[in-house]
């Protein structure tokens, strides 16, 4: 559903990505794991269309995307929940699952979808008119979620959803993500820091080292790599 | 007692003119964190729009005359949400990745390039004009107090024109997606919304809030010139300051405030040669002891 070839982005003189190729099987949960500053948030960010690549292809559902502007992207169902969450904090919690619908024409949909996301995250429902940044940190990732899957996504990107949350609603938003993938036929690549459980989650991985692609292979399979082991899993 | 309440009035209509201003600066801010100084300019051109217009419109319905007028707002409204866009389209689309100041500076730049390209003898010419009359004149008291047909305008259209701008911002599709651009524009653009069009929407509405102003100034003081965005246009400025710069409410009630204390302090014998340096004054002491206005609220760098 997505391959990346040969992916090179720079940020000025500091090169983020050295040739990332990856590819996402539909209906699969693929994870990008890595340590802090090897470019896992620059991939995503490159595939969302919020940082332009230098080089390299993206394509999604067979078609290039890697010059198309992020709004763009969306509309085809690639949807991107970025790192630090990004909610609108001005905004009530229902009014940033509206936007999340921005394109989206169909109110039945629309309704029901938010219904869906009520029930996936009951916390949202009770917070509902409340200004979105009075949240608690795992309330503001289940609002990212639940925004995301507003824009009737058919691909998801999660830069790392446990980043700074309590462990109990660490484990309630993983919970919900492999719901997600299964009730509603979503690929998901997840990013993480934390490789144990997002190797837990996913059926393949790769591990990306400053910019490269290092080891990837099944999940199962990189989880039991010693390189791995030893590098993130603090074996 | 009478004169008072008569130099509210008159401060009023006034300060309707600058917060119609003051929101298209505010708006920008909003959007794109850059002063866009050719928006008093903009300001300008809807005055001399309702100049152009007025003889072209007559032909259709009377002037002065109700229809006629409002014929003339909607008219000049449009147009002048067309040049704030082809402005943006041609200035500052350009200059989007590049650092905010060189941004500012072109708008100085462009400010400049319309006053002095307006002042040649081909386009308005450097010398006053007469504003047209729009409106049969008419003066009624009302519990002592005068008021003429046009500052009843002023302040009607303003209220109504706030009043809707509210709507569009809280209410609408787009207004939401103004919110959301204005608060994080890559989040955003991942929402599907594209930061583009909503820079461009948002310098139309601006534009158009800056027409009517244009032609609610021409109303009240009949006499206009190029230049005569400079000086409004920087108490709008300042209006918006008070008010708290990126604050829709904020830039109404600094317009409002400004008009008030400006009109207040023309009227003293004594201070009333120094009412244009009250408005600056007052710019200097609200960064000095609460730089985000009256309404600001602080501002959080984001990491």
């Amino acid at each position: 559903m997505l391959s990346v070839e040969n992916l090179h982005v720079s940020y000025g003189a500091i090169k983020a990505l050295h040739g990332v190729s990856l590819t996402v099987p539909q209906g699969a949960i693929v994870t990008l794991i890595g340590a802090n500053g090897a470019g896992k948030s620059t991939t995503l960010r490159s595939l969302s269309g919020l940082v332009k690549s230098t080089a390299g292809s993206i394509k999604y559902d067979g078609r290039e995307i890697s010059k198309l502007p992020p709004h763009r992207i969306v509309g085809g169902g690639l949807c991107h929940v970025p790192e630090g969450r990004m909610i609108f904090s001005n905004l009530t919690v229902q009014e940033n699952l509206k936007m999340g619908a921005y394109l989206q024409r169909d109110k039945k949909w629309i309704t029901s979808q938010t219904d869906y996301v009520y029930s996936l995250f009951p916390r949202l429902k009770e917070r509902e008119s409340q200004a979105a940044g009075t949240l608690s940190g795992g309330e503001q990732q289940m609002l990212a979620i639940g925004r995301a899957l507003l824009s009737r996504p058919k691909f998801l990107m999660l830069d790392e959803p446990s980043l700074g949350i309590a462990p109990l609603l660490v484990k309630t938003i993983f919970e919900r993500i492999v719901e997600i993938n299964r009730e509603q036929g979503l690929t998901i690549l997840l990013v993480e820091q934390n490789a144990n459980l997002a190797l837990d989650v996913s059926s393949y991985a790769y591990v990306l080292e400053t910019g490269k692609i290092l080891i990837e292979g099944p999940s199962a399979q990189v989880k039991a790599d010693p390189q791995v082991q030893a590098a993130y899993l603090g074996a | 007692m009478n004169e008072i309440f008569q130099q509210l009035v008159n401060g009023l209509a006034l300060g309707a003119v600058y917060a119609l201003i003051a929101i298209g600066y505010t708006m920008v801010y909003g959007v794109l964190r850059f002063i866009n100084f050719a928006h008093g300019d903009v300001f300008m051109l809807g005055s001399f729009t309702g100049y152009y217009i007025a003889p072209q419109i007559a032909e259709w319905f009377p002037l002065p005359g109700w229809a006629g007028w409002t014929a003339v707002m909607i008219s000049t409204m449009i147009i002048c949400a067309i040049i704030g866009i082809v402005i943006e389209l041609l200035a500052y689309r350009p200059l989007r990745n590049r650092p905010r100041l060189t941004v500012l500076i072109t708008a100085i730049g462009v400010s400049l390039l319309i006053e002095y390209t307006c002042q040649h003898k081909a386009f308005f010419g450097a010398s006053q004009k007469a504003f047209p009359k729009l409106l049969p004149a008419g003066n009624f008291t009302m519990g002592g107090l005068s008021f003429n047909t046009t500052q009843f305008v002023v302040l009607g259209v303003t209220l109504i024109l706030l009043a809707a701008l509210t709507f569009i911002v809280k209410k609408t599709r787009i207004g939401m997606a103004m919110r959301a651009v204005s608060h994080n524009s890559a989040a955003a653009s991942l929402m599907g919304i594209s930061n583009t069009f909503i820079i461009s929407f948002t310098f139309g509405l601006g534009s158009a809030l800056a027409g009517a102003g244009g032609i609610l100034y021409g109303m009240t003081y009949t006499g206009i010139e190029p230049l005569m965005g400079v000086n409004v246009g920087l108490k709008a400025f300042v209006a918006a300051v008070l008010g708290g710069i990126g604050n829709l409410p904020g830039a109404a009630l600094g317009g409002l405030v400004l008009g008030v204390v400006e009109t207040y302090a023309g009227g003293m014998s004594g201070i009333s040669t120094y009412r244009d340096g009250i408005a600056f004054a007052i710019l200097i002491i609200i960064l000095i002891f609460k730089p985000t206005g009256l309404l600001g609220s602080k501002q959080i760098e984001k990491v």
